[in-house]
């Protein structure tokens, strides 16, 4: 009972070879956007690698790239096996290549179906990882005189300002550690002593934000010490103002920004998974019509094309026992052995007679 | 004697010709690229629109658009004659409005360098509007409730902070103006109070600027008040602090960004200028060798080609000549009350006839 049969005439055969052709060189191009964009996803992740814990969403784009690249040479072999089709006598030489290039195609149509799954899945582990990075990242802004954390201010800073955030979960996270590095603390100042005093870990915390928090929307100029205070400034309420800081945290505004960015390829990878599999349908119709076609007396008469030669259950079984077969041939069997040592014995005692 | 004489056979016409189409078809790229660059700039000029006070300098911008879209029409009657100048039945329909064009386009790179050098010259308008403008813009920097001037805050505060700049020619700018709108001083403060009554005009001003004007890359935290008081922060002296705030002027950093701008696309329309008399050169050539050609009679001869007929000067004269005699013409000779057929002497003998006999003079009648 053979799947999805259809007749193909020498026109149409050619027709197929010719459409299947095309087909190939579009996935070749759109295997190259899939490897560009697993590209420019790498360096945004590499961009704001210092406020990242970890880097296990970085397999997302490491897939992409890979499967990009393979996309490209699978999807030019089969533009080649397309050529080469229309030539009788060039066209058995594929036929074992076939084999491979089909597993080939369809562990990449897999890895495609993974990388959307990854995408989802690893948002939680993203958020994680900035939540560590961030929180380093805030600890370390004063050291800007300790060598390997010299740029943690800047990096911070530029990042509030660009992504229009403050702090981890919000603003409130400054008011928690030390950032105003110790060098310009005058030790000697009675505020400065009560506020080292005021908690365990003798740290100057103060209810002060950088500068890099502050919202240029904001119609008055940005308040940035004694915010909880609503005596030390006219006319504010610090429970009202929401426009003097940004009141986003950093953690929240990156991931935003890194799940846009994989959604937005999302549609890529769909077409390209797509494309891959009417490919794979496509060269598999070609095979076994040109396979049909070589096999009769007229070869440019009609044969059948077909997906699978007996329904997919027993194509699993032939399967299975191959695979079986293959693995007990590599294992020595005792009996085998003699029974074929008998064998060739009486091969040869005959020989001697005739 | 002409002006550099080449002589073409009838191949190296053709050749000419084909070379010559594919020049103007590239031209009309080149118009097109003069076109988006006169684009771009315009763009650029109307971002920044609200930093500029109103002077010309958007003249500079609509020149090189216009200058691109004539570029465009220009090379591709270009390509469309030189295409047709192959064939010599096509060549005549051609003939009479060659001479035209050629001197139309001549005249048009006069404007495309013209338009490459307003580029450099642009430097010192620019310069002023943007000095006017920034003054403006800082002044009006508290105003954020007044309608028209509510976003210039926002403007300024991403100005600064994007060209890494601090206020028109520095940072002191700032210590000149009220920058913190009077909604948010409370006034029954004896600090605010001094503050106001120790200038003429009433103004609150403090030695102190706005956050936008905070500099990165400093080790230390954004020092943005009492920035010249030394007592007023630990280990800090004002005169010595270089990384605390951005030294550049804001005027300083958009005039070198423009100025960037300006040079690379008066380079861009340069080049342009010396392809386009290049091809020029080239129509000319090929425009007086087949007029030469069809003065011989016979197209597929070999004829000579030129740029001027005769030398400079000689050419010069002959054509102030008939602009004279343009002139002249227009004019009535006034010696004779003005009518022109009286006094003009006999020149020809009269002509009484095939047998040329002078008519009888016929007696008067009594």
């Amino acid at each position: 009972m053979v799947l999805l049969k259809i007749k193909f005439t020498q026109q149409r055969r050619v027709h197929l070879a010719q459409g299947l052709w095309l087909l190939s060189w579009m996935a070749v191009m759109w295997g190259a956007i899939i490897f560009c964009l697993g590209v420019y996803l790498k360096t945004e992740l590499l961009r704001r690698d210092e406020v990242m814990d970890n880097t296990e969403i970085h397999v997302v784009p490491n897939i992409l790239m890979m499967v990009g690249l393979a996309s490209i040479g699978t999807n030019w072999v089969a533009s080649r096996v397309c050529q080469d089709s229309m030539d009788a006598t060039r066209f058995p030489r594929w036929k074992v290549l076939l084999l491979v290039w089909f597993a080939v195609a369809a562990v990449l149509c897999c890895l495609l179906i993974a990388v959307v799954v990854l995408s989802f899945a690893l948002q939680g582990r993203l958020e994680e990882s900035l939540k560590v990075g961030l929180r380093n990242g805030i600890r370390f802004y004063k050291d800007t005189d300790v060598p390997g954390r010299c740029f943690q201010k800047e990096t911070i800073d530029r990042l509030q300002m660009e992504f229009r955030c403050c702090g981890n979960n919000n603003f409130k996270d400054w008011f928690e550690v030390q950032w105003v590095s110790s060098r310009y603390l005058n030790f000697t100042s009675k505020e400065v002593k009560d506020r080292i005093r005021s908690n365990v870990d003798g740290r100057y915390l103060l209810d002060g934000i950088p500068f890099s928090c502050c919202n240029p929307s904001s119609p008055r100029p940005c308040l940035l010490y004694h915010l909880t205070d609503n005596n030390a400034h006219y006319s504010y309420d610090y429970h009202s103002e929401e426009l003097n800081v940004y009141s986003r945290g950093c953690r929240q505004a990156l991931t935003d920004y890194y799940m846009q960015l994989m959604n937005s390829t999302g549609p890529g990878v769909l077409s390209v998974i797509l494309i891959q599999i009417s490919v794979l349908l496509s060269m598999r119709y070609l095979q076994t019509a040109m396979e049909g076609a070589m096999g009769l007396e007229d070869p440019e008469g009609e044969s059948e094309g077909y997906l699978l030669e007996k329904g997919v259950k027993e194509t699993f079984e032939d399967l299975k026992v191959n695979a079986l077969t293959m693995l007990k041939f590599g294992q020595v069997d005792p009996n085998d052995t003699e029974g074929s040592s008998e064998a060739a014995e009486k091969d040869a005692s005959p020989t001697p007679a005739s | 004697m002409a002006v550099f004489r080449l002589t073409f056979t009838k191949t190296k016409r053709d050749k000419l010709a084909q070379v010559l189409w594919i020049l103007n078809w590239i031209s009309v790229v080149t118009g097109i690229i003069l076109f988006s660059l006169g684009l771009f700039l315009k763009v650029e000029i109307n971002k920044r629109g609200e930093l500029m006070a109103e002077r010309n300098i958007q003249y500079v911008p609509n020149m090189l658009i216009a200058v691109g879209l004539i570029a465009c029409a220009i090379n591709f009657l270009g390509g469309k004659i030189c295409y047709d100048c192959v064939d010599t039945t096509k060549f005549l329909r051609w003939k009479l409005i060659m001479l035209p064009y050629i001197l139309c386009t001549f005249f048009f790179t006069f404007c495309v360098l013209v338009g490459a050098l307003m580029c450099y010259s642009m430097h010192g308008e620019l310069e002023e509007s943007l000095n006017l403008g920034l003054t403006e813009a800082i002044r009006f920097y508290k105003d954020t409730d007044t309608p028209g001037r509510c976003f210039l805050k926002q403007t300024v505060d991403m100005l600064q902070i994007q060209f890494k700049c601090c206020g028109n020619n520095g940072y002191k700018d700032w210590f000149q103006i009220q920058w913190i709108s009077n909604r948010y001083l409370d006034m029954s403060q004896k600090e605010v109070v001094d503050r106001l009554r120790s200038n003429v005009q009433g103004k609150y001003l403090m030695d102190g600027v706005p956050f936008s004007c905070c500099n990165i890359n400093s080790p230390r935290p954004c020092i943005q008040q009492q920035i010249t008081n030394n007592s007023a922060h630990f280990h800090y002296e004002h005169q010595t602090e270089e990384l605390n705030l951005w030294m550049k002027g804001c005027r300083q950093a958009l005039l070198e960004y423009y100025t960037h701008i300006l040079q690379s696309i008066g380079l861009s329309v340069l080049i342009a200028w010396l392809f386009e008399l290049s091809v020029l050169t080239g129509v000319r050539y090929l425009q007086t060798s087949l007029e030469n050609g069809l003065r011989q009679g016979d197209l597929n001869s070999e004829s000579d080609g030129w740029l001027l007929e005769q030398s400079f000067m000689e050419t010069a004269r002959v054509n102030l000549n008939i602009i004279k005699s343009l002139g002249k013409c227009n004019q009535i000779d006034t010696a004779n009350n003005g009518d022109p057929n009286i006094n003009i002497p006999c020149t020809s003998k009269a002509n009484y006839g095939p047998d040329n006999v002078p008519p009888k003079e016929i007696p008067e009648a009594s």
